[in-house]
């Protein structure tokens, strides 16, 4: 069982490797929290997604409290949320000081484009391997396709999208019970 | 008074922007047109150091419209203000969760949301692939394709797919360096 102050310690982490929020964070909690320290499966995590998809609020910080109050109840989830926004603070708040001389400078504008390409590849990689635990038989690869139709190129609301393939599942037990 | 009115705007933004971190851009452009600490232009510029600072984007435009407003201490409150309605629902979710997770009709609703959770992930990161891998704004009826692609961020694209691969076990903040000595080097 985490301490507070580890569950505070890495998220911070967390927090610090993560560029271009919530969704570029995935393979880094991958790695820490499924592959290095077990505190949640790949399933869970999943969820954790799914769930932090259609409630208010930032993705990252959402997945972070789920996880802190599973170890740690209510203080777990104050730790873990508190550890996963203070890099934002402290970089952030640098930053807004200087931003001005900083933006526009040629290698910096270089090495984010790269940034971008990098995170690109690595979020493939760890759709592909949530996709392949979650896509089990032909619905659940139907529902894969049509989730990044209806957000790719028709701009659904995710809400909706989750809404749908939750009552999807409910609908295909039921048939299948009946089967049964 | 500042910070009353900060923690009541950061609030709302964090109760009603479902789907993360850029969902919350329509509060923020209403705080910048409702109140004076700063412009819709601010905004823009705001986006684009939080998509390039680690941290979530929601999180780290707070921050920075505190900042602007009232100073560290706007800083602070705005983003607590931001992350405090998540973390109660969150709470409540959980619980929740516990109690009917071995629950039928729990589980056949997960079997459902898993993939959807995937293709949701892909569907919103597909414009930022797009930008970083063509160029866009050579598209038109008639621009051959080698105008269109933008080669060089497509060839390192595969590298990286190759070496995520190739080497699972690295931590992926080894890429992200990576990316930024390449941009330099290459020109991005």
């Amino acid at each position: 069982m985490p301490t507070l102050l580890e569950l505070a310690l890495t998220f911070a982490r967390i927090g610090i490797c993560t560029f271009g929020g919530g969704y570029a964070m995935l393979p880094i909690l991958q790695r820490e929290i499924v592959d290095a320290r077990h505190w949640a499966t790949e399933d869970e995590l999943m969820d954790y997604y799914a769930i932090g998809q259609c409630t208010p609020g930032v993705i990252a910080v959402n997945t972070a409290t789920f996880i802190g109050y599973k170890k740690r109840g209510v203080a777990g989830a104050a730790a873990a949320t508190l550890g996963i926004v203070a890099p934002s603070i402290i970089i952030i708040t640098i930053i807004a000081a200087f931003i001005q001389q900083f933006a526009h400078l040629p290698a910096v504008q270089h090495a984010f484009a790269g940034v971008r390409i990098a995170v690109c590849a690595l979020v493939l990689h760890s759709v592909y391997k949530m996709a392949r635990k979650g896509v089990t038989d032909w619905l659940t690869g139907s529902i894969l396709i049509a989730t990044f139709i209806a957000v790719a190129f028709f701009g659904v609301s995710p809400v909706l999208v989750v809404v749908l393939a939750g009552a999807a599942g409910i609908l295909a037990g039921l048939v299948r019970g009946r089967k049964a | 008074m500042i910070f009353l009115t900060l923690f009541y705007e950061f609030f709302k933004a964090g109760l009603f922007s479902v789907g993360g971190g850029l969902a919350t851009l329509p509060f923020l452009k209403a705080i910048a047109e409702r109140y004076p600490w700063f412009t819709p232009a601010d905004l823009m510029d705001m986006v684009a150091v939080s998509e390039s600072t680690p941290g979530p984007i929601g999180v780290n435009t707070a921050t920075y419209a505190g900042f602007h407003a009232a100073g560290l201490p706007g800083a602070l409150m705005a983003t607590f203000a931001l992350v405090l309605p998540s973390v109660i629902i969150i709470i409540l979710i959980s619980r929740a969760l516990q109690k009917f997770r071995d629950s039928r009709l729990v589980q056949n609703a997960f079997y459902g949301l898993r993939p959807a959770s995937a293709g949701l992930i892909f569907g919103a990161m597909s414009t930022v692939f797009v930008a970083s891998l063509f160029h866009m704004e050579a598209y038109s009826g008639l621009a051959r394709l080698g105008d269109v692609l933008n080669i060089p961020a497509i060839v390192f694209f595969l590298i990286f797919m190759v070496a995520i691969r190739v080497f699972p076990k690295l931590h992926p903040i080894v890429f992200i360096a990576a990316g930024a000595v390449f941009g330099i080097a290459f020109q991005f």
